[in-house]
């Protein structure tokens, strides 16, 4: 149990170790390092991209390294959260000296240790390549895909080390909650929250606010804060990255949540898949007890606050509030029909707030900054930054966090760094297989609720994934489709049997054997699953579908015509040997996998047999055609 | 309350506040069809067909769980509404095993008149469908998930009402089904036979196990003699099956159309219902003279109820009255006493009964029900069945005879014994005897209303002899539940106890015939058929089991006096704590 004086001091004394963790001269690198801090900080990406690219063994061989040269105390080596830009990890940035080291390999870890913290010249094969006007490398925060970043939410991400409370404190933490729970009134702060215009970041972008007020209003001898760290679309890890570099904010956030709407006992569900996340919530939740940070008298201000998780088996549908809080009960994860809404009836029957973790990271700084500054970030109607898991096919794939109001073409062409090999961008999909295909012809769409709304698509909790010319839009949909029947949970019948029609529907179309009318049929099944579904997954599921067929519909018409135009349905693709090319290498034969390519009695200009694929046999794995040294083979 | 108004198709109507839509519509004078929604059971929200317009609402609404609010606008057949309803009927057609021809439940089955109502087209949705196996393992119920629409008024039935809960959904999505933990057969899960998971379900999924085959071969078979005893409570209900309204006593017809299938004789149960109270009754008064002897005593008529103590409280076996249920009763007395006054070989004799109950079929399997050295009991059928059996024989039912009488001479039992088909009625027909044993008095009133009424537990404290006696009805598993609880727990103050497994008794049993969830709006079908009872009793002259002569006679020429050894031999039965899993 530390005092409010204690928690101060551990601020003001981590606070100056860490001013050698940006960049920074070397006066003042140099001043720091006097007070016993380390002069020279290298942060290793934590995140579960770079830890499944061996992050971990780097962090470990640097730790090992510097204690065999001595310098284990004058160069402090910590895992951070994620970087962002996962596509260039496993990451490795040094201070004060600002060299940002990316695609980094176990083996890599003596040259960093030789020539740059002990040689003193930083490894430039493994600096990341972007370079400014002068020819220097950039630094982190210059980079193309950080500079038309603002990181609110992510502040902490890569920054601090998400296992030592202090490093947290250090950057202002818990002092949302030491402001609110010693100088606001409940309703101040929910007012507050409320004057931010702060929407909710799962997806479906209530004002989080007035779920605040609901919350407080509704009777009960008992509410409940809930966070929801469900997160399952497919390619999104905003919430895992959030935890897994800064969960304190997460649960400073749910304190002052809990202060505000009178619940004294929080729950935090997350997917068991998220080992890391976990590990982190477990050690934080650990050290806010410690501190007394969390308890009965949370930070000894006079009000209880109580924390625990409740591990998801990985059910996308449990994402959804109602089937969270039926999984949290223990119960079969599906959802119940609202009203009553969780404010009114929620876990164990109790009020209940359920936020999602990008909404609570964006908390504690509008009670630090004011309602003012946070509505300032972003458009009329979407306050604030939105964070992003960009995939697909781009350059930089990675975490964003961009102001709202920013346009799908900064994001795709300036963070993303376009599509890779120079092809054309054709859509990209937000919301996941919730949301709807934004078309190249929208790209200057601002990204905030309502654009996205007006345009037949979503925010999302957001995956952010672009498609190029290689995308067949009808495939795409089909994707998306597949996820939602698979994770349809099975009790409202529009879901259960509707989207698994649907999908028979759509796999019909890519086979080439649907009709016009059959198109129609299928609209018409798409309107009725969304205004029939119990709940936000069935609504939705449709979406990928309602939205392609309104940019793409001259592609489904192709596939009834028994064409796929970007050549990805394989019952509509031949593979085929243009004799004029061929010149009877017999690689393709060699590499078929179904033996399906034989010589033919002709022959080529060298006197070879010219080669053919059998299309009875083929299986369209493409093989032959990467293959062929002549180009012979094409779709 | 608050009141609040709304518009329902225009109507103005006025409702309690927290009222539902659908209850707001018939009040207005407007049907809603439900599938999933069941009246006090289930309210899952899941079939999406009772789905409403409701004015500035972008979405659908569900009536079944939507709540009115003032100046609601609430549009129940729009075509918008229309072409929603019958797409979500097509898409269950479309994953249904339509065996509608040869499927019991054909007439009676929700789905099937929805899809007739709507106009569907059954084949518009064709695609993949699941493909489950029959669970006919049980001696009593079958499952054929085929027809399954997944409504989970069976899992409400389960879990909510009866607290078994030995099913509920398993997997998820297209391939989610209702089965039983890690889809175990239902004769390896501690399912308690009450079937009222039959009752409540729209479809053909639910059944009983069929008897009626084997009743058949029975009367086709020269060398038997064949009789049928009826319970109480199937007189009460059997009318329904053949169009009379819910409420209607058919006595007179159904033992006409029984003679008219063959049988040699028909009994009537309510005479070993009466033998069962003499026996009861006297082990109570023994057990309350015993300082040594468990109390409470709890009754032992519900097959039901006797699985689901043996499962969830075998501890509290000891408590159970050691009588068999008045159908093994009937079958004990038939192949002992009334072979042997008639001289027939019991192993010649075969003894059906009609029962409203499933569990019944389970209960003539059990060890020790077979006083002559041959099963009390050949085979068991549900009402249902029989409805199905008179129909098969080409018998019209309207035209027969209302008058006609169960067989002399043991056929005659008293009113007392009738009412043991409604809740309570078992206690009230024990409290009749007891009191006069007791006192030694004639009662002046004998109607124990404390006891009926279909309430869930129902208790009364009466003076037997200047000894206070408290007693507790409980009909429903889930209020058993209660009850054993307390025991369990040393805080219960009964000296007898009687449990019914099904809400409302035999009445409401698992045989009995299939009401669809719109009467049951309606309609509180327990109470109604349990009237038919009632009042039978109050015009009966004979309203007590011991003054009815039958007992006399069986006791005089066989069982010597209640609770003899010959009695106990015959009458009585003991009990086995059961595994869960």
């Amino acid at each position: 149990m530390k005092t409010l004086q204690e928690l101060q001091e551990i601020r003001e004394r981590t606070k100056a170790a860490l001013v050698n963790r940006k960049v920074c001269g070397a006066t003042e690198a140099d001043a720091a390092s006097e007070s016993g801090a380390a002069r020279t900080h290298v942060l290793v990406c934590g995140g579960t991209g770079c830890t499944s690219g061996n992050s971990k063994i780097i962090h470990d061989r640097l730790i090992e390294k510097l204690a065999e040269r001595g310098l284990d105390k004058k160069i402090q080596v910590i895992m951070t959260g994620c970087f962002g830009l996962c596509s260039k990890g496993p990451i490795v940035v040094v201070y004060p000296d600002d060299s940002f080291y990316t695609h980094v390999k176990p083996e890599d870890v003596d040259a960093i240790v030789e020539e740059h913290l002990v040689g003193g010249k930083p490894v430039e094969r493994l600096l990341h390549a972007e370079k400014d006007a002068d020819g220097v490398f950039k630094s982190i925060v210059e980079t193309d895909f950080y500079k038309s970043q603002k990181r609110i939410v992510l502040r902490n991400c890569g920054v601090i080390d998400p296992e030592n409370i202090d490093e947290y404190l250090a950057y202002d933490g818990y002092k949302a909650y030491e402001k609110v729970a010693s100088s606001m009134t409940p309703q101040q702060v929910i007012d507050e929250i409320k004057k931010s215009g702060l929407r909710g970041r799962g997806g479906a972008g209530f004002t989080t606010g007035l779920k605040w007020q609901f919350t407080h209003d509704a009777q009960g001898d008992e509410k409940y804060v809930v966070c929801n760290a469900d997160e399952g679309d497919p390619g999104a890890f905003m919430d895992r990255s959030l935890l897994e570099g800064d969960p304190h904010a997460v649960i400073e956030a749910m304190m002052i949540a809990g202060y505000a709407v009178g619940a004294t006992h929080g729950v935090i569900y997350v997917r068991a898949e998220y080992p890391i996340a976990v590990h982190r919530l477990e050690v934080a939740i650990k050290q806010a007890h410690e501190y007394g940070i969390l308890g009965d008298n949370a930070l000894g201000l006079g009000h209880k606050f109580d924390l625990e998780l409740r591990l998801g088996a990985g059910a996308f549908v449990c994402g959804e509030e109602t089937a969270l809080l039926n999984s949290s009960e223990g119960k079969r994860g599906e959802p119940r029909q609202r009203p009553p809404f969780p404010a009114v009836k929620g876990l164990f029957g109790k009020p209940t707030l359920i936020n999602n973790v990008e909404t609570y990271g964006n908390i504690t700084q509008i009670i630090l900054n004011g309602a003012d500054w946070f509505a300032k970030i972003g458009t009329e109607k979407s306050k604030g930054t939105k964070v992003f898991a960009l995939g697909g096919k781009l350059e930089n794939v990675g975490l964003v966090e961009i102001p709202m109001g920013t346009t799908l073409r900064t994001i795709v062409e300036d963070i993303g760094g376009g599509c890779p090999g120079g092809k054309k961008f054709k859509a990209a999909q937000t919301g996941g297989p919730s949301g709807g295909c934004i078309p190249a012809s929208l790209i200057d769409t601002p990204i905030d609720y309502d654009s996205l709304m007006a345009i037949g698509s979503m925010m999302g909790s957001g995956g952010l994934i672009v498609m190029d010319e290689d995308n067949c839009m009808v495939d795409i949909a089909k994707f998306f489709l597949e996820f939602t029947v698979d994770e349809s949970c099975g009790k409202c019948t529009p879901c259960r049997i509707g989207n698994k029609r649907l999908l028979e529907m759509l796999d019909k179309v890519t086979k080439g054997e649907a009709t016009l009318e059959d198109i129609d049929k299928m609209e018409e099944l798409c309107y009725y699953i969304k205004e029939n579904s119990l709940c936000g997954l069935g609504q939705t599921a449709p979406n990928p579908v309602l939205s392609t067929l309104r940019y793409f519909r001259d592609e489904y018409e192709a596939h009834c015509n028994g064409k796929c135009p970007a050549g990805v349905c394989k019952a509509l693709v031949s593979y085929k040997v243009d004799p004029a090319k061929c010149i009877g290498c017999t690689i393709c034969a060699k590499n078929c996998p179904v033996n399906a390519i034989s010589e033919t009695a002709d022959k080529a200009a060298n006197g070879r047999p010219i080669h053919a694929i059998d299309p009875k046999k083929c299986i369209k794995c493409g093989v032959c055609a990467s293959k062929c040294p002549k180009g012979a083979i094409s779709k | 309350m608050k009141n609040i108004n709304l518009k329902v198709n225009g109507v103005d109507v006025t409702v309690p506040e927290g009222t539902r839509i659908l209850d707001a519509a018939i009040k207005a004078g407007f049907k809603i069809p439900t599938l999933c929604y069941m009246k006090d059971l289930c309210n899952e929200s899941s079939c999406r067909v009772c789905v409403v317009e409701i004015k500035g609402n972008r979405k659908l609404m569900t009536a079944c769980s939507t709540v009115v609010a003032e100046g609601m606008e609430v549009l129940t057949n729009t075509p918008k509404v229309r072409a929603a309803r019958k797409i979500t009927l097509e898409l269950m057609l479309s994953n249904h095993h339509k065996e509608c021809l040869s499927c019991v439940r054909s007439g009676k089955c929700e789905l099937q008149d929805l899809s007739a109502e709507y106009g569907c087209d059954a084949k518009k949705y064709d695609g993949a469908m699941n493909s489950y196996d029959v669970d006919d393992c049980t001696e009593y119920l079958v499952r054929d998930n085929n027809k399954c629409i997944l409504c989970r008024r069976c899992v409400a039935a389960c879990n909510k009402v009866q607290t078994v809960g030995v099913i509920d959904a398993n997997n998820r999505g297209f391939a989610t089904k209702i089965a039983s933990p890690f889809d175990r057969s239902l004769s390896e899960v501690p399912c308690v036979a009450c079937g009222q998971c039959i009752n409540v379900c729209p479809t053909g999924a639910l059944c009983e196990k069929d008897g009626t085959k084997l009743v058949e071969k029975l009367l086709e078979d020269p060398k038997k003699t064949v009789v049928v005893g009826t319970a109480p409570s199937v007189r009460a209900a059997l009318g329904e099956e053949f169009g009379y309204p819910i409420g209607t006593d058919t006595e007179g017809k159904m033992v006409a159309a029984l003679k008219a299938m063959g049988f040699d004789k028909v009994f009537d149960v309510d005479m070993a219902a009466d033998m069962t109270i003499m026996e009861e009754g006297t082990e109570f008064i023994s057990r309350l003279n015993d300082p040594n002897a468990k109390l409470p005593m709890i009754t032992s008529c519900s097959a039901g109820w006797i699985r689901f103590i043996e499962f969830n409280f075998p501890e509290l076996l000891p408590n159970l009255s050691t009588c068999k249920s008045p159908q093994q009763m009937f079958g004990a007395i038939m192949k002992t006493y009334y072979a042997k006054k008639i001289g027939v070989d019991p192993k010649d004799l075969a003894v059906v009964t009609v029962m409203p109950c499933i569990a019944k079929k389970f209960e003539l399997t059990r060890d020790d029900k077979n006083a002559a050295g041959v099963p009390d009991i050949d085979a068991s059928i549900t009402t249902r069945e029989l409805a199905r059996m008179i129909k098969n024989f080409g018998i019209d039912f309207k035209s027969l005879d209302p008058k006609t009488q169960f067989d002399d001479p043991i056929g005659k039992g008293s009113s007392a014994g009738l009412i043991f088909g409604a809740t309570g009625g078992v206690m009230e027909a024990a409290l009749r005897t007891v009191a006069e044993t007791v006192t030694g008095e004639k009662l002046d009133n004998i109607d124990f209303k404390a006891v009926r009424g279909t309430k869930g537990i129902k208790e009364a404290t009466l003076t037997l002899g200047g000894k206070q006696i408290n007693i507790c009805v409980a009909s429903g598993l889930g209020n058993a539940r209660e009850i054993m609880d307390d025991i369990k727990a040393g805080k219960s103050k009964y000296h007898f106890i009687e449990i019914m497994a099904c809400p409302g008794g035999c009445v409401n049993g698992g045989g009995q015939p299939i009401v669809d969830s719109k009467t049951r709006n309606l309609v509180d079908v327990a109470k109604t058929r349990a009237k038919v009872l009632y009042k039978k009793d109050k015009k009966d002259v004979l309203r007590k089991s011991h003054e009815n002569p039958v007992v006399k006679t069986l006791y005089d020429e066989y069982f010597e006096k209640p609770n003899s050894h010959v009695a106990h031999e015959t009458l009585h039965t003991s009990y086995v704590a059961r595994k869960k899993y």
